[in-house]
């Protein structure tokens, strides 16, 4: 009996075990950036920047040349490699605490440059690595380390929707929020993941897809639960979608 | 090219560009916003790229993007945003990258003024930013040592995988002069090998990081960076001195306020007076060596400082009790003349003593 293999590591990941703790879909949306840069056949030319949070580590993670940005800076600092190597592909990786709240400047003028970059945006509505503190992405009544109440919007505001925010600006050229939450909507993540590389590869601009993922640890549900909690809850307040698309079409 | 009479802004600007560096990222402010301008219009004549950042922290951390491609990259600021830039910096440091920082100092602290000052010595020398380091700083008296410190500080960058700083005051960013660019020799300096430019080169994957978790791992990294920092204080440091073989009182002063002083030393010399001066160069690492010269024979040295007394305290280290260290400073942008300085100098001497 002969073995087919249907289902392999992919390249685009190298072989350190992951950090993350169980349950966060963060492990399966290195997986589709992996699997995107490798079917692309562009890893040998990619240069990708880290950010802080969870995903502080990822350079550990992809098989690519890595640089570690400070809190927030990401996009400028991918502004500054790409812009020395504009044949190189250049994307950051990062947090709703590291890019909505200390790193809104740099990715909104990173998008207004229309810097031929592409940003995987993971919102978990929550910080991660530093406690389960409220995240400028935090929903209106959820409760954090730092608003044990409930967010209360006469008093921290409401949510920022980092991609109908920045589709208005005129650099950008692929925005799509898609979630993490199930098998088909995984699927989907990977096809924007892609959309969004392809947008780079042509040079049309900036290019960001938001991906909607779960912290099970800091929310306080399991993970099932914490999948459950996504599709309920975080999908409502931040459809899915595509916000851009310079070339047309959905 | 001759002499040609520039402003100190653009001399920087045009001898970084003549070093080799085709990459600037900057933000304006005043009074160093002739060298954005000047980068704007001078880098695409040579197949470079200026672009103008949203603020200090972002060109800061475009400089960290585009130093970890190997390319030689600068930015500039004056006093406030320097201070933004500090975060960057220290990265800089962490994850050993080079590049050229300038600080065009004004009056501070918080918006102070956009006059002449020197009141950032402790911000450049002692570390600035976060963490154990320190960073060399070089600081021109006149336009023509511009020219050659700039693109010393490309090579010393290069050389230690450093940030290096490039510090002058207000009245040396908007002063003109007459500068002669010449032909320069550049060193032979190690290969950027750990350059992140894709793998395709030789399949080689390599990682820009200053974060490392374990405490333990982390302190090797730090011990391996102050070998750098003692090497760079074994081989890096700089330094003038005048008339200070016979002197009995040594002035101290850098950049702009050295020369003021300088006059005031030849008023003093023609008085009979015996003066002389040590003018730092490179204010970390600070020359300790013409103090330990001529600490043991002189009555005294007087700092002098376009600030409430900053260097004085490296001056009192390398003094270590052997002499008095006397300082006279102005602060707020307001800058020293000779007369001041002269009679600072009459009232520690005590006057004409021959």
């Amino acid at each position: 009996m002969t073995m087919k293999t249907v289902l392999k590591k992919t390249n685009g990941l190298t072989d350190n075990p992951t950090h993350y703790c169980p349950g966060c879909t963060h492990g399966v949306i290195h997986r589709l950036v992996g699997e995107v840069l490798e079917e692309m056949d562009i890893l040998e030319d990619t240069i990708g920047v880290a950010s802080v949070g969870c995903s502080v580590l990822s350079y550990e993670y992809f098989n690519c040349d890595m640089t570690q940005a400070a809190h927030g800076r990401a996009p400028a600092v991918a502004t500054g490699v790409k812009r020395v190597l504009p044949d190189r592909f250049v994307f950051t990786y990062q947090g709703d605490g590291d890019l909505a709240s200390i790193g809104i400047s740099e990715v909104i003028h990173a998008a207004a440059r229309g810097e031929k970059i592409t940003v995987i945006f993971v919102n978990n509505a929550i910080y991660g690595m530093t406690g389960g503190q409220m995240a400028p992405t935090t929903l209106i009544g959820q409760k954090t380390a730092t608003t044990p109440f409930g967010r209360d919007e006469s008093i921290q505001g409401s949510p920022i929707k980092v991609c109908e925010m920045l589709a208005t600006l005129d650099g950008t050229a692929y925005i799509e929020r898609v979630s993490a939450h199930d098998v088909p909507h995984i699927q989907k993540a990977k096809r924007a993941i892609r959309k969004a590389f392809e947008a780079q590869k042509k040079g049309l601009g900036f290019s960001m897809v938001e991906i909607l993922s779960t912290c099970p640890t800091n929310w306080g549900l399991d993970p099932f639960e914490s999948l459950e909690w996504v599709k309920d809850n975080m999908i409502p307040a931040y459809p899915l979608g595509v916000y851009k698309n310079k070339e047309g079409g959905k | 090219m001759g002499k040609v009479l520039m402003k100190g802004n653009e001399v920087i600007a045009e001898a970084a560009v003549q070093a080799g560096c085709n990459y600037f990222f900057g933000y304006p402010i005043t009074p160093q916003s002739e060298l954005v301008a000047y980068m704007a219009r001078r880098l695409p004549e040579v197949g470079g790229l200026f672009l103008q950042a949203e603020s200090e922290i972002a060109a800061i951390n475009m400089v960290y993007g585009a130093a970890g491609t190997g390319v030689r990259v600068m930015t500039s600021s004056s006093s406030p945003g320097f201070s933004l830039k500090q975060e960057g910096i220290s990265y800089l440091v962490g994850s050993e990258l080079p590049a050229v920082v300038v600080n065009i100092v004004r009056g501070g602290p918080g918006l102070g003024n956009i006059q002449p000052a020197q009141s950032d010595y402790f911000q450049v020398t002692k570390g600035g930013g976060h963490g154990d380091y320190n960073i060399p700083v070089l600081a021109p008296a006149s336009l023509q040592e511009i020219v050659e410190l700039t693109s010393e500080a490309f090579d010393i960058a290069d050389r230690y995988r450093t940030p290096v700083i490039l510090m002058g005051d207000g009245m040396l960013g908007q002063m003109m002069e007459p500068v002669e660019f010449g032909e320069r020799t550049q060193p032979e300096l190690p290969e950027k090998n750990w350059a992140t430019t894709g793998t395709r080169g030789d399949g080689q994957r390599r990682i820009i990081t200053s974060l490392e978790l374990n405490a333990e791992a982390l302190e090797t990294r730090n011990e391996a960076l102050q070998k750098k920092f003692a090497r760079i204080k074994e081989n890096e440091v700089r330094y003038e001195i005048y008339q200070t073989g016979d002197a009995d009182y040594i002035m101290v002063a850098f950049g702009t306020v050295a020369r003021i002083t300088m006059n005031a030393i030849h008023k003093a010399r023609q008085q009979g007076l015996k003066v002389g001066l040590i003018r730092p160069i490179s204010l970390w690492p600070f020359p300790e060596k013409p103090f330990i010269e001529t600490r043991d024979r002189v009555k005294g040295y007087i700092s002098v400082e376009m600030s409430a007394g900053q260097m004085v305290e490296d001056v009192r280290l390398a003094v270590n009790g052997h002499a008095e260290v006397d300082f006279y400073g102005r602060t707020g942008g307001v800058v020293p003349t000779q007369e001041e300085i002269y009679q600072k100098l009459l009232s520690v001497t005590g006057g004409i003593t021959v």
